[in-house]
């Protein structure tokens, strides 16, 4: 491919476009967000323009520290799930005759157009005890009588790993379906058995496509504010929820936007964090 | 028994019989090229081997040991894939050493083996490179260096060469078979270029349609083809059509050949003779006589196309004995008896 230096005004037009679109839908309201978070809070109304720290003081209490904490790591712990679902389950997906796996795609994308409202009334009716999962269990004799699994950590956990599970299959796939399947034979001819040969062929061959899917999911996962609540108790919100509840019930923008900007900080810095722990790996 | 049995193996994909009741005993330190075009179930034939495929029926023999219910890491195999699956996330080195940490040897032990290995392949120093940084030649002598790593019983290679120049391909063809028979080792390779095959094989192995049409020494597949299909696919052959007349002499198209004798029973064959062995002269009673079409001088070789009654014979022959023959003139064909091949049918 040729390259080179973009030389008048005219050859940056192309960019013209992408860029307006991104200042419109991203640089505004983001700056406006920024601008926001360090506005003063007017309890009567809304909020004066002011340049105060209060919303960000406010927030190195342990209280937030502790909900930040848990939404980081159920992040994490969604993401985790997802992939290690995910990765064996489109692998054998890929060995598959082209029509099963057609079959599975379009059932899959079918998962995405339930909204997340949908996705948590239907994980509190199969979690619930009059009608939930429990009663067939006791049908099968596996329990005595039904009970509610809901609200726990596991349900939120459930649901929020089905949520993300289509987009995680649909990321995985493309790079799945075209990895060499002579890797997988070459290692059996060399002695390793074909799970052994998974994993330490398959998976160390598609590794920056694993550390970008557990990133993906995992910014996917941190943004989920409805599951929570549908799902799980007070204590199991995330922070989320809380900027929603800040921002909407409570009329304190202000907080909400801090909260939030300090969300995107911390993401971004995790994601960073992971990028170059996988870079120093590479480069061994 | 010493060497590899394969014992009436079929395997068939739904109706299609891609290899069919195929057998071959290969002696232990043989070099065997399977050659054939593609589709001839050649390559299936070395998966089963390897373990890759399961046959439908029968079964694989090695060293006495019947090998067939055995799962490939346990068969003790060193397999080159036709697009080399070396590790790409791993260095030359690890790639080598792959097979030895399965089985977890020493450090030590893996790194003297690499070392070894790298220098037969003539890779000194490579085994902390990664592999994408190798040119195609490399990867290749590591993707043979990575699966001689156990010095397994038996060394598979499916088109190893395919990828490479023909330069480079004629280059590691003697190089291949030189490491082979340093090493002694048992060598399957599946190929459809049969210069390769003639170069590296002591046992050529020619199929078509899921069977083995005929297995030999190259020199005795080119000299004495088993059927038209094999002639034709080996070199390049002149068919000709053979007849008994009435007087009981064997005559090509028309003009008697004294000295080439048919199968009892047999009164019309094809003959196959190669281009070297068919020499021109003059128009004569004892010739077959023919009109130059075309004449392909190469330099090295010269190549005369003749038309005798509206078959084409090729004839081919060296600078230092051209033939005195311009386009258009009439030629004396002569076809030597004892480099006549009459073909079953």
């Amino acid at each position: 491919m040729r390259r080179e230096v973009p030389k008048s005004f005219a050859d940056y037009t192309p960019l013209l476009f992408p860029g307006l679109m991104l200042v419109v839908f991203f640089v505004v309201p983001f700056s406006t967000m920024i601008a926001v978070s360090f506005f003063k809070r007017n309890p009567a109304g809304f909020y004066t323009p002011d340049f105060v720290v209060d919303n960000y003081a406010r927030f190195l209490t342990t209280f937030f520290a502790g909900v930040l904490g848990f939404s980081l790591m159920l992040a994490v712990l969604v993401a985790v799930c997802c992939v290690c679902i995910a990765f064996p389950f489109t692998y054998l997906l890929t060995k598959r005759s082209r029509r099963v796996q057609t079959l599975w795609l379009v059932g899959l994308l079918s998962v995405l157009s339930l909204s997340e409202v949908i996705i948590g009334f239907a994980w509190s009716t199969l979690f619930s005890q009059t009608a939930g999962i429990t009663n067939l269990f006791v049908a099968l004799g596996l329990m005595d009588k039904p009970v509610a699994l809901l609200p726990t950590f596991g349900a939120v956990l459930a649901g929020m790993v089905y949520q993300a599970l289509p987009y995680t299959i649909l990321v995985l796939y493309p790079a799945l379906v075209r990895l060499d399947p002579t890797l997988l034979e070459a290692a059996r001819t060399l002695g390793a058995s074909p799970v052994k040969a998974f994993f330490n062929v398959v998976t160390p061959a598609l590794r920056n496509t694993i550390v970008a899917t557990l990133i993906m999911v995992f910014v996917f996962a941190l943004g989920s504010y409805l599951l929570p609540q549908i799902l799980g108790r007070p204590r199991h919100w995330t922070l989320s929820v809380l900027i929603t509840d800040q921002a909407i019930y409570q009329s304190n923008m202000p907080f909400g936007a801090a909260m939030a900007v300090f969300l995107v900080l911390i993401s971004l810095a995790l994601v960073g964090l992971m990028l170059l722990v996988g870079r120093k790996e590479n480069a061994l | 028994m010493s060497g590899l049995d394969i014992n009436a193996i079929t395997k068939t994909f739904g109706n299609f019989i891609a290899v069919d009741n195929v057998r071959l005993n290969v002696p232990h330190g043989t070099f065997v090229c399977l050659l054939g075009p593609s589709g001839c179930g050649k390559t299936t034939l070395l998966r089963m081997i390897a373990g890759l495929e399961e046959p439908t029926s029968g079964a694989i023999v090695l060293d006495g040991e019947d090998i067939t219910p055995l799962p490939t890491h346990k068969r003790n195999l060193g397999m080159v894939f036709q697009s080399l699956a070396l590790f790409p996330h791993l260095s030359v080195g690890d790639n080598i050493a792959y097979a030895l940490r399965i089985r977890g040897a020493s450090k030590d032990e893996q790194k003297k083996r690499v070392d070894e290995l790298l220098t037969l392949i003539h890779l000194p120093g490579f085994a902390d490179r990664p592999v994408a940084k190798l040119s195609g030649g490399q990867r290749q002598r590591v993707a043979i260096a990575r699966a001689l790593a156990l010095s397994p019983k038996l060394f598979l290679l499916d088109e190893p060469l395919s990828a490479l120049d023909a330069k480079l391909r004629e280059a590691m063809q003697v190089e291949l078979r030189q490491l082979q028979q340093r090493l002694g080792i048992t060598t399957i390779v599946v190929t459809h270029d049969q210069r390769e095959a003639m170069t590296m094989a002591d046992l050529v192995v020619v199929m078509g349609n899921g069977r083995i049409l005929q297995a030999a020494p190259p020199i005795e597949i080119y000299r004495k083809p088993a059927d038209a299909f094999v002639a034709d696919f080996i070199g390049i052959t002149n068919l000709l059509p053979a007849e008994v007349d009435s007087a009981g002499r064997t005559t090509i198209l028309g003009t008697a050949i004294p000295g080439l004798a048919m199968p009892a029973g047999v009164t019309k064959a094809s003959v196959s003779i190669r281009p070297e062995d068919v020499h021109l002269g003059e128009p004569g009673s004892r010739a077959i006589t023919g009109q130059v079409t075309f004449v392909r001088d190469l330099g090295g070789t010269i190549e005369t196309f003749v038309e005798v009654g509206g078959t084409s014979i090729i004839a081919v022959a060296t600078p230092r004995e051209r033939p005195n023959v311009s386009v258009g003139a009439k030629v004396g064909v002569t076809l030597p008896p004892e480099s006549c091949v009459v073909l079953g049918s």
